[in-house]
């Protein structure tokens, strides 16, 4: 069974929870954390990730400072990006996807849609 | 001496092939034959039938008796396959009620865990804020807390504004006392009219008869168009433990402090 890494880079924990336990039903994924997008960019440069999930508004770095720097990386810049956010309006999605991200949604969120997205993103059947 | 076995094997193969071949047309030939025989025989009760009225009728009735059971077999199977078509739609229906109940689940499981996850004011609080953003999806509110003294409650923590633009109410007057008071969650205003000064939402946040403090949302997020079912299982669920949580961290607070004051004391006592 192939193995697909997903980092979650959110400074709630109970968002990061909560995406923990939706993922749980992916088969074969392993999930890290990460509580702010320098811890992000750290873990993900650090190691490698089939998926990363992004939160935007973080201490330290925001997800789209986070998101830029990322795509600079050759290494990185294929691995797909969904960003999770409770900014909503169409200029933020907008400005999300022009840095780089693959799929953006808001919050509150359902256990499905990420999913769904994943599995997406993922290539998962 | 290789070259010949190889040359007698091919031969061999191809003796081979050529009898399965053999054997192939001859069957090609009987199911010919067969169907010939077949054919004949309908041609030739035709052609007796379309020579008399009555075979022909006796004919024709055989054929639509035929036609009949067909579709008899035809509407039975129609029939089996929506009834399949049915079931499988009550278990689609099933499952997904299923799996949002299990989504429900988590989120109210995951809430309760995190709210009972610390004993400090701050964290608890901090935790009440996350829940209520991510996944009731409030933009602007604030969660008070009571004075018992007083009955005033004051904004302690809040998200949308400055907690000095969330004023202080009391138990038991305006919208976020009244609910305080009445111990359930209210619905001041509709949802078309948030914004204002009212709030939308108001829960009440009590520990049996003690009156721990209030969560009033004002606004929700620009994409959030409503309450959903899980939304009042999270305002039910904020009520009870969101309560016990600051509750059990003021009591936990009060008592270190309690501890370090008494401990200065008996240092100073066995000085």
């Amino acid at each position: 069974m192939n193995q697909h890494r997903i980092l979650i880079v959110e400074d709630s924990p109970t968002m990061r929870q909560l995406l923990r336990f939706a993922l749980r039903r992916l088969p074969g994924v392993e999930v890290v954390e990460a509580s702010d997008g320098m811890d992000g960019l750290r873990k993900v440069t650090s190691d490698a990730f089939d998926l990363a999930l992004v939160d935007i508004n973080m201490p330290v770095m925001d997800g789209l400072k986070l998101i830029s720097l990322i795509r600079g990386e050759e290494r990185l810049a294929e691995m797909p990006i969904a960003v999770i956010t409770t900014e909503g309006a169409q200029e933020d999605r907008e400005r999300a996807i022009a840095l780089g991200a693959n799929e953006y949604l808001t919050k509150p969120i359902q256990a499905q849609q990420v999913l769904s997205v994943a599995k997406s993103l993922l290539k998962i059947g | 001496m290789s070259d010949e076995n190889e040359t007698s094997e091919r031969a061999a193969e191809f003796v081979t092939m050529f009898r399965k071949g053999i054997e192939f047309t001859r069957e090609l030939l009987e199911e010919n034959q067969r169907l010939r025989t077949r054919v004949s025989a309908i041609e030739s009760r035709q052609n007796d039938a379309a020579q008399s009225p009555t075979e022909w009728e006796k004919l024709r009735e055989e054929l639509l008796e035929r036609i009949r059971g067909l579709e008899v077999d035809r509407n039975d199977a129609i029939e089996r396959l929506q009834e399949v078509e049915r079931e499988n739609q009550q278990f689609v229906t099933r499952y997904l009620e299923v799996e949002e109940e299990n989504n429900n689940l988590a989120n109210l499981y995951i809430s309760s865990y995190q709210l009972h996850s610390t004993l400090d004011v701050s964290e608890t609080l901090k935790t009440i804020l996350e829940i209520v953003i991510n996944l009731i999806g409030a933009e602007r509110f604030a969660v008070y807390v009571a004075d018992e003294k007083t009955g005033q409650l004051h904004a302690v923590a809040a998200e949308g504004g400055k907690l000095s633009e969330f004023p202080a109410a009391t138990v038991g007057e305006g919208s976020i006392g009244a609910c305080l008071a009445t111990d359930e969650v209210a619905y001041p205003v509709p949802l078309d009219q948030a914004g204002g000064g009212e709030p939308i939402v108001c829960i009440p946040l009590c520990v049996q008869e003690r009156k721990v403090g209030a969560i009033a949302i004002y606004s929700l997020l620009q994409q959030k168009q409503g309450f959903s079912p899980l939304d009042h299982e999270l305002f039910s669920l904020l009520a009870g433990h969101a309560a016990t949580a600051i509750f059990a961290a003021q009591l936990h607070g009060q008592s270190e402090r309690k501890l370090s004051t008494i401990q200065g004391f008996i240092d100073l006592l066995s000085q």
